[in-house]
């Protein structure tokens, strides 16, 4: 009962599909999806425009009285120095997403090609690559990050390349693991059979199936690294202040977090926020991935 | 070397004693290892325009000797020989380099197909690399669709618009494109209804008729084997028990093993009941510690002492009949069946 | 001839799939009849609807995407689908026993196998054994789990400890149904876990818990289609003994035509949902009269290939998600007439019946 359509209209039909089962097929993934862009536009607005879509310079001292709770002039209220929260959390946005999306996107393009390519060859290429994630795995990730960080100096590129170190080899483990399964296929066998070199072989068989995994975890792990970095950040090896970073403003307003509780407190609500969006559209895709056989 | 068939047509694959043996557990020392003995001393030949039935139940070894065949497997000892050329020669390292002259159909036609891909350019995969322009292999894909019966606008579908009986031909146009001279078949039809699986078995013969090649055909279904082999070779606990012209083996098989695989399939004719009448004893044989001497003793209701000991080895015992039963000569397989 | 009571009526039945988009007509007005000790096979290809029919039978069909539309199945001047939920329950694991395909997803595999069978014998004699008792087996009443239908005859319970504090009789109960199945040494394969065990023998161990209640109909999902072949004829001529022994009836649902050929004594054939054919297996075989039946027998693989092709059915299954108000098999059928798309074939006849209108 197969009709014959075209194949632009089978393509058009297939992206509504997909836009329907996954990003909007039920309610996390879409609250969870709408979230995650605002964070994306929002950093984007923001590093496009240079600041000046927000109210306030966000280093400028005494744009209003210091301490001043939340009110019509300044939305979040205002630090020791009088500089508005509000425009600081939001200059603060694309730091994180600009390291997120880094590390999460070279820890799963170094670490899935390489796990893909440990997979399938499997031998002494495997044994290798699982002996260099144990190592990595033997320590705190945490640790590892601090000393990496520490080392290369405080700064958010350094900051970049000591999490992309640390995260890598989580996404090789996984993409091995798929790789191991995807090999057995039978497709994959015949391509052996017909000749196909190794390297067409992962390109057009193995990782396109990898790939769907990683995505999904990778979605879900976006937020640990806010987190992770916030946590970082928090400890002064970030950007340092007066720049704002929503780790170290939680660090440096929490001795006010009595005599001013929102100073301290939107920040941590702000990571808190977009932590929990990341986990809700990753929730969300892996119930959708379930429930239509990914 | 064994030479079941009565043609003299050239010889495509010849096989020598081959085994295959996995490690079992990761035993530091060599001397504790244990080993499944999958395929446990095959040799075997397969003729042009011929088809090879290798039947057997789980565990027989039946899929792993296919792989060996095709390279994806290196035996563990033994010799394999393509038109006369020892297999290895045409595997560099973990490529197979046979340029499709051996090719394979899988049984799952599910997980025969990468569903990321379009039906054109799986078919194109075993002949691409090969210097044809690419308007000739679009050709190609057209011609080998029609020639599994699909229509040649099915080259833009993907495998999920399919239905399992096309899948299963898309495999078939896959394994023929590049003009193979062997084709192993891995329980072609095994996943398919009746009515598909006729059809499939047609288009095999079909094509073999047409292009001549070979075919190993494994498969568990002795009914599709009796149907497709020119030979049938009956495969237990890693060897072969019994080989021979298909017709002759199924009137008259001499192991008793054979006879035991033909009474136990049920055969759509109610007025033929021997359910409650044959003797199966036992059950599959363990891989890593098969049973010593015959591997069939535990289970055969005519067992001596001798084949507990002695394992027998593949022989004539008529023109073009292989056994591997010390009794062959004296054992009458119809008294398998208690008559009533 | 059928002789004996009626022990099952299926009476117009009919149940659809929810899915997405459409409906899906699985079963479309069947009508049969079982009878006490027969042995009867409904054979289809896939997609016909024969388990849906074996689900539906005793209420496993998962409800939310399955709906029964029309029909009733009476048990025994019972008719089931007005029963409560308890009731209908008791009767699955008292007096009908069900067996399916793959043992390894129907039977727990944390458990050992004196658990799962002790559970059911257990939980049907919950209802007659003191509250303490009950709780010796951490047997909550009313709580199954809702997954896949399978699931839903074997609670899964905190049974860890059930062995150690087993009734006597219980163990009794369950070797001596370890020992109708034929399996030898029943102690130590109580102690066991169903991966240690071969197919064939988590096979038994299913037929045992199906059996161990004594029950008056035994229904068979492709109880064999997993298994090697001559595991499949032992468990083929136990099931057949056992028949015998028990004078229990038997459903089995196959795709095999030679497994319902050395079984059955009557055939259902079934197509698109719908019974085509329902005969006495002997004259099924030789005398096929509806088209499908007829062109299933010839795709069967004949002796070689020399004698000739196989025959084949052109066409494929018609899409089920249409309400089909003439014969489902019009457009494959090679005696089709201008009648057979305009109406629905009923099932006619006495004793062998068919849906044709070349018959009609």
């Amino acid at each position: 009962m197969q009709q014959t359509t075209q194949p632009s209209e089978r393509r058009k039909r297939r992206i509504v599909w997909f836009i329907r089962t996954y990003i909007l097929g039920n309610k996390e993934a879409a609250i969870g999806f709408f979230l995650v862009l605002a964070f994306y536009l929002i950093s984007i607005a923001v590093t496009a425009t240079k600041g000046r879509l927000l109210p306030y310079d966000p280093i400028q001292q005494g744009v209003g009285s210091p301490f001043a709770p939340p009110n019509a002039h300044t939305w979040f209220g205002t630090d020791q120095l009088g500089r508005d929260l509000f425009s600081r959390i939001l200059a603060a946005t694309p730091n994180d997403a600009l390291i997120s999306t880094f590390v999460i996107l070279v820890a799963g393009i170094f670490g899935g090609f390489l796990g893909a390519l440990s997979g399938y060859k499997g031998g002494l290429i495997d044994e290798a690559l699982m002996r260099v994630t144990d190592i990595f795995f033997a320590f705190p990730s945490l640790v590892l990050a601090m000393v990496i960080a520490v080392v290369l100096g405080p700064g958010l590129t350094n900051m970049m390349y000591a999490l992309a170190i640390v995260w890598w080899p989580t996404y090789a483990r996984l993409s091995r693991g798929e790789a191991l399964k995807v090999s057995q296929y039978n497709y994959v066998e015949s391509a052996r059979i017909s000749g196909t070199p190794t390297r067409t072989i992962l390109l057009k068989h193995v990782l396109p199936n990898v790939i769907g995994s990683l995505l999904v975890y990778a979605t879900l792990d976006i937020g640990t690294v806010v987190l992770t970095y916030s946590g970082l950040s928090y400890l002064g090896l970030a950007i340092q202040p007066p720049q704002p970073d929503w780790g170290s403003m939680v660090a440096i307003y929490q001795e006010y977090l009595i005599y001013a509780p929102w100073m301290p407190l939107f920040p941590g609500l702000v990571i808190t926020l977009v932590v929990v969006s990341f986990s809700l559209f990753g929730d969300g895709l892996r119930a959708a991935q379930r429930r239509h056989g990914g | 070397m064994l030479r079941a068939s009565s043609t003299h047509n050239e010889l495509v694959l010849e096989t020598k004693d081959i085994r295959v043996y996995f490690p079992v557990g990761r035993s530091l020392l060599k001397r504790n290892r244990q080993y499944i003995h999958a395929v446990d001393g095959v040799s075997v030949s397969v003729r042009e325009a011929e088809t090879l039935a290798v039947v057997g139940e789980s565990g027989s070894g039946k899929t792993t000797l296919c792989r060996a065949f095709v390279g994806l497997l290196h035996p563990t000892s033994g010799s394999i020989y393509y038109k006369g050329k020892p297999l290895e020669s045409f595997l560099t390292g973990d490529r197979i380099r046979l340029e499709g002259k051996v090719q394979m159909v899988f049984q799952d036609p599910e997980s025969s197909l990468n569903p990321y891909m379009k039906v054109g350019d799986i078919l194109s995969e075993p002949i691409s690399r090969r210097g044809f322009s690419r308007k000739e292999v679009v050709d190609q894909c057209s011609k080998i669709l029609e020639l599994v019966g699909l229509p040649r606008e099915f080259a833009e579908r993907r495998p999920s618009e399919l239905s399992g009986g096309q899948k299963q031909r898309v495999s078939i146009a896959r394994a023929m494109i590049s003009n193979p001279e062997l084709v192993l078949l891995d329980e072609p039809t095994s996943a398919l209804d009746v009515a598909v699986q006729s059809q499939i078995l047609n288009l095999l013969v079909e094509l073999q008729g047409v292009y001549g090649m070979g075919y190993v055909l494994v498969t568990h279904n002795i009914a599709v084997a009796q149907y497709l082999a020119d030979i049938i070779a009956v495969m237990y606990a890693g060897k072969f028990q019994e080989v021979g012209p298909a017709e002759e083996v199924m009137a008259r098989p001499f192991h008793p093993y054979t006879k035991t695989l033909i009474d136990a399939t049920p055969s759509p004719d109610p007025k033929i009941r021997n359910l409650l009448r044959i003797i199966i004893r036992g059950e599959s044989p363990s891989a890593i510690n098969p049973p010593t001497g015959c591997r069939f003793h535990p289970r055969c209701p005519f067992a001596q002492d001798r084949c507990k000991t002695e394992e027998p080895i593949l022989r004539e015992v008529m023109p073009n009949r292989f056994v591997s039963c010390h009794f062959a000569e004296e054992i009458d397989t119809a008294l398998l069946t208690e008559s009533k | 001839m059928q002789n004996g009571e009626v022990l099952l009526r299926v009476e117009d039945l009919s149940v659809n799939y929810h899915s997405e988009d459409a409906a899906i007509h699985a079963v479309s007005h069947v009508n049969f009849d079982i009878h006490k000790k027969q042995v009867v096979a409904v054979v289809g290809e896939s997609g016909c609807g024969k388990s849906t029919l074996a689900l539906s039978l005793i209420g496993l069909l998962p409800a939310p995407p399955a709906e029964v539309t029309s029909g009733k199945v009476v048990f025994e001047d019972k008719d089931v689908f007005s029963l409560p939920a308890r009731e209908v329950q008791r009767i699955r694991g008292t007096d009908i026993g069900m067996i399916f395909q793959e043992p390894l997803s129907s039977l727990n595999p944390v458990l050992k196998v004196s658990d799962q069978i002790g559970e059911a014998i257990a939980i049907k004699r919950s209802r007659q054994t003191k509250r303490r008792e009950l709780k010796a087996y951490s047997y909550k009443p009313g709580r199954l789990p809702l997954e896949s239908p399978y699931r839903k005859l074997v609670s899964t319970g905190r049974m860890g400890h059930l062995r150690r504090r087993m009734p006597q009789e219980i163990e009794e109960q369950m070797i001596r149904a370890l020992k109708l199945v034929r399996i030898p040494d029943p102690e130590r394969i109580l102690d066991r876990y169903p991966f240690e065990l071969s197919g064939g023998m988590r096979q038994r161990v299913m037929i045992a818990m199906a059996l161990s209640e004594d029950p008056k109909l035994l229904i068979a999902d492709e109880p064999t289609t997993a298994l090697d072949v001559t595991t499949q004829a032992q468990v083929l001529r136990l099931m057949m003994e056992l028949v015998n022994e028990l004078n229990t009836s038997l459903l089995i649902i196959t795709h095999d035509l030679g497994v319902a050929a050395q079984i059955a004594e009557r055939v259902l054939v079934m197509y698109a949902g719908v019974i085509v054919e329902d005969a006495a297996v002997n004259d099924l075989f030789a005398n096929p009269r509806h088209p499908y039946t007829k062109g299933l027998l010839t795709c069967l693989p004949k002796a070689s290939k020399k004698v000739g092709k196989l025959g084949s059915i052109p066409g494929s299954v018609i899409d089920l998600r249409q309400d089909v108000k003439w014969c489902q098999f019009a457009d494959r059928c090679p005696y089709v007439m201008k009648r057979c798309r305009e109406e629905s074939p009923k099932l006619e006849g006495d004793e062998n019946r068919v849906a044709c209108f070349l018959y009609s």
